[in-house]
């Protein structure tokens, strides 16, 4: 009974759904599992942070390599909900202004607000800039015209890197109206509007009947490897 | 010499990028932008709207790709304010909120001080579920995002009145940094609607990784495609030749030249690739006739 209860769940879930696409009769039902699956999506957010806490507490608590940086997650998270909650430096809403709790956690000035742009927003933009490092020493080690295929890649990367700056104008720029199309701007708008498009279209189709194959399995019963271990 | 460059310390490497970066950002390196017909048709496209028209605007993006995607929000933003459509934010990202506030703040609160929240523009703030809120946003939008972020009922915001599916929106302006964002909108949202007699037009802005996966849809299913930073920065020039036509002389605020300040960190960046890129394959075969592996 515990794993025919959520295979029947995700069976009529998923059957209702599909069937609210093509009945408008159904519609209705759709939109309420659609819904039910909103409020799933939220109480996700509260077992992805349990999850979080679960796991880093057992590090700490078994005194694992990196435990310090366990405990300093943990803080952090837990100082983040503390200030998130209490809704710390918020002032009431201009609607309702006897209300202290009534101002959007958000606001400028409040505690939310200032993690948010002193801590989250440099931290991340910091860490995703250091991939222009990375990748400038991977395409100097790494990017080796070694045979056809690898030499169209290379020369295709060029084009796209160069036709993507001004450097085409200063480059190709002069060519004559005849052989503008050669210019890099218009050939990596070529590239990306021919080649990548059919490209990207067989492999979107390919994965479409995958997803659709894939989905009936688990609708009908027969994948159950999302129920977890045991079966 | 070759030895040298063979066994060149990556952190060499590290400090050329590092220059190509700061230099065009200490001298404000600029350089002209001209509009491809990609940029043009998504300009257009927001241009041509009906007076007064609905705009969603969807910011599925966080800070970690607000430098490419920033820009464009910006634009978009001004370009709607300008043409006096009504804007309603909404966002699937935990961090979009926030990409909110930060243009409300920029553009409307600034530049359009006219504008009053609720009559000209809501803010509906975050709704989890992915492309679930995107399917009943399609169905039922007030229940969807039943209030905005002051806590106010959609019921009681005047701007709100007539809207009840997507299908009231004339415009989706989607910018996108990953999943859930512009693809997923065109799926779900966009491309049912397309066989309609009033069909939801639809321009997404999105990361450079991401224009590839888009371009597919384009200009079938989408009306418009800003790609990463140099799509920014064309439309931003259209936007401010726009101003520049309604109000000669005028000088652009620099939060209106971002996206095209930061094409020249990016063109030295590029040509810097290309240039590691020609001498490391110089190296691997001059090794190679000299019969070393590389």
């Amino acid at each position: 009974m515990r794993r025919l209860l959520p295979l029947w769940i995700a069976a009529i879930a998923g059957f209702t759904v599909i069937a609210s696409n093509f009945i408008p009769r159904v519609l209705g039902f759709g939109d309420l599992v659609t819904e039910m699956f909103n409020v799933l999506a939220a109480v996700a957010f509260v077992l992805g942070a349990a999850s979080i806490a679960k796991v880093h507490l057992t590090k700490v608590s078994a005194k694992r390599p990196g435990w310090g940086y366990s405990v300093v997650t943990l803080l952090c998270f837990a100082a983040t909900l503390a200030v998130g909650f209490l809704k710390v430096g918020v002032a009431p809403a201009p609607l309702t202004p006897d209300l202290p709790f009534s101002g959007s956690y958000s606001e400028p000035g409040g505690a939310i607000w200032w993690i948010y742009e002193y801590l989250i927003a440099p931290i991340t933009a910091a860490l995703f800039s250091l991939l222009a490092f990375f990748v400038a020493s991977a395409a100097f080690r790494a990017f080796r015209a070694k045979n056809l295929e690898a030499g169209l890649l290379l020369g295709t990367a060029f084009i796209i890197l160069l036709g993507r700056t001004a450097a085409s104008a200063y480059l190709t720029g002069w060519f004559p109206p005849a052989i503008e199309g050669l210019k890099l701007e218009n050939l990596s708008l070529y590239i990306m509007q021919v080649f990548n498009t059919a490209g990207n279209r067989a492999i979107m189709i390919g994965i479409a009947l995958g997803v659709a194959a894939t989905s009936l399995r688990i609708l009908l019963g027969i994948d159950r490897s999302y129920l977890g271990a045991g079966e | 010499m070759l030895r040298f460059l063979q066994t060149l310390d990556r952190r060499w490497i590290f400090l050329a990028m590092g220059l190509a970066v700061a230099l065009p950002i200490l001298f404000e390196a600029r350089f002209p932008e001209k509009p491809t017909a990609v940029a043009e048709r998504a300009f257009n496209t927001i241009n041509n709207l009906p007076d007064g028209s609905r705009v969603l605007l969807s910011f599925d993006f966080d800070p970690a790709s607000e430098p490419e995607l920033g820009p464009m929000a910006t634009s978009l933003v001004r370009h709607c304010a300008l043409r006096g459509y009504s804007m309603y934010f909404i966002t699937l990202w935990p961090f979009g909120p926030q990409m909110i506030a930060d243009k409300i703040r920029e553009v409307l609160k600034e530049d359009f001080p006219h504008l009053v929240e609720g009559v000209d523009w809501v803010n509906l703030g975050f709704q989890a579920g992915n492309e679930a809120v995107m399917q009943q946003a399609k169905s039922d939008f007030l229940r969807t995002f039943p209030r905005d972020v002051r806590g106010i009922s959609v019921t009681q915001i005047p701007m709100m009145s007539g809207i009840r599916t997507t299908r009231d929106f004339a415009c989706l302006i989607a910018v996108s940094a990953g999943y859930p964002g512009g693809k997923e909108w065109v799926q779900y949202v966009v491309t049912p609607e397309r066989g309609s007699a009033t069909p939801l037009k639809a321009v997404v802005g999105c990361t450079g990784v991401q224009t590839p996966q888009l371009f597919p849809y384009y200009p079938g299913q989408l009306d418009g495609l800003i790609g990463a930073i140099k799509g920014a920065a064309e439309y931003e020039t259209l936007v401010n030749d726009k101003v520049e036509k309604l109000n000669p002389g005028a000088p652009i605020p620099p939060k209106y030249q971002e996206a095209v300040r930061r094409m020249g960190p990016q063109l030295v960046a590029h040509v810097l690739m290309v240039s590691l890129i020609i001498l490391g394959n110089v190296i691997y075969f001059t090794s190679r006739r000299r019969g070393g592996g590389a």
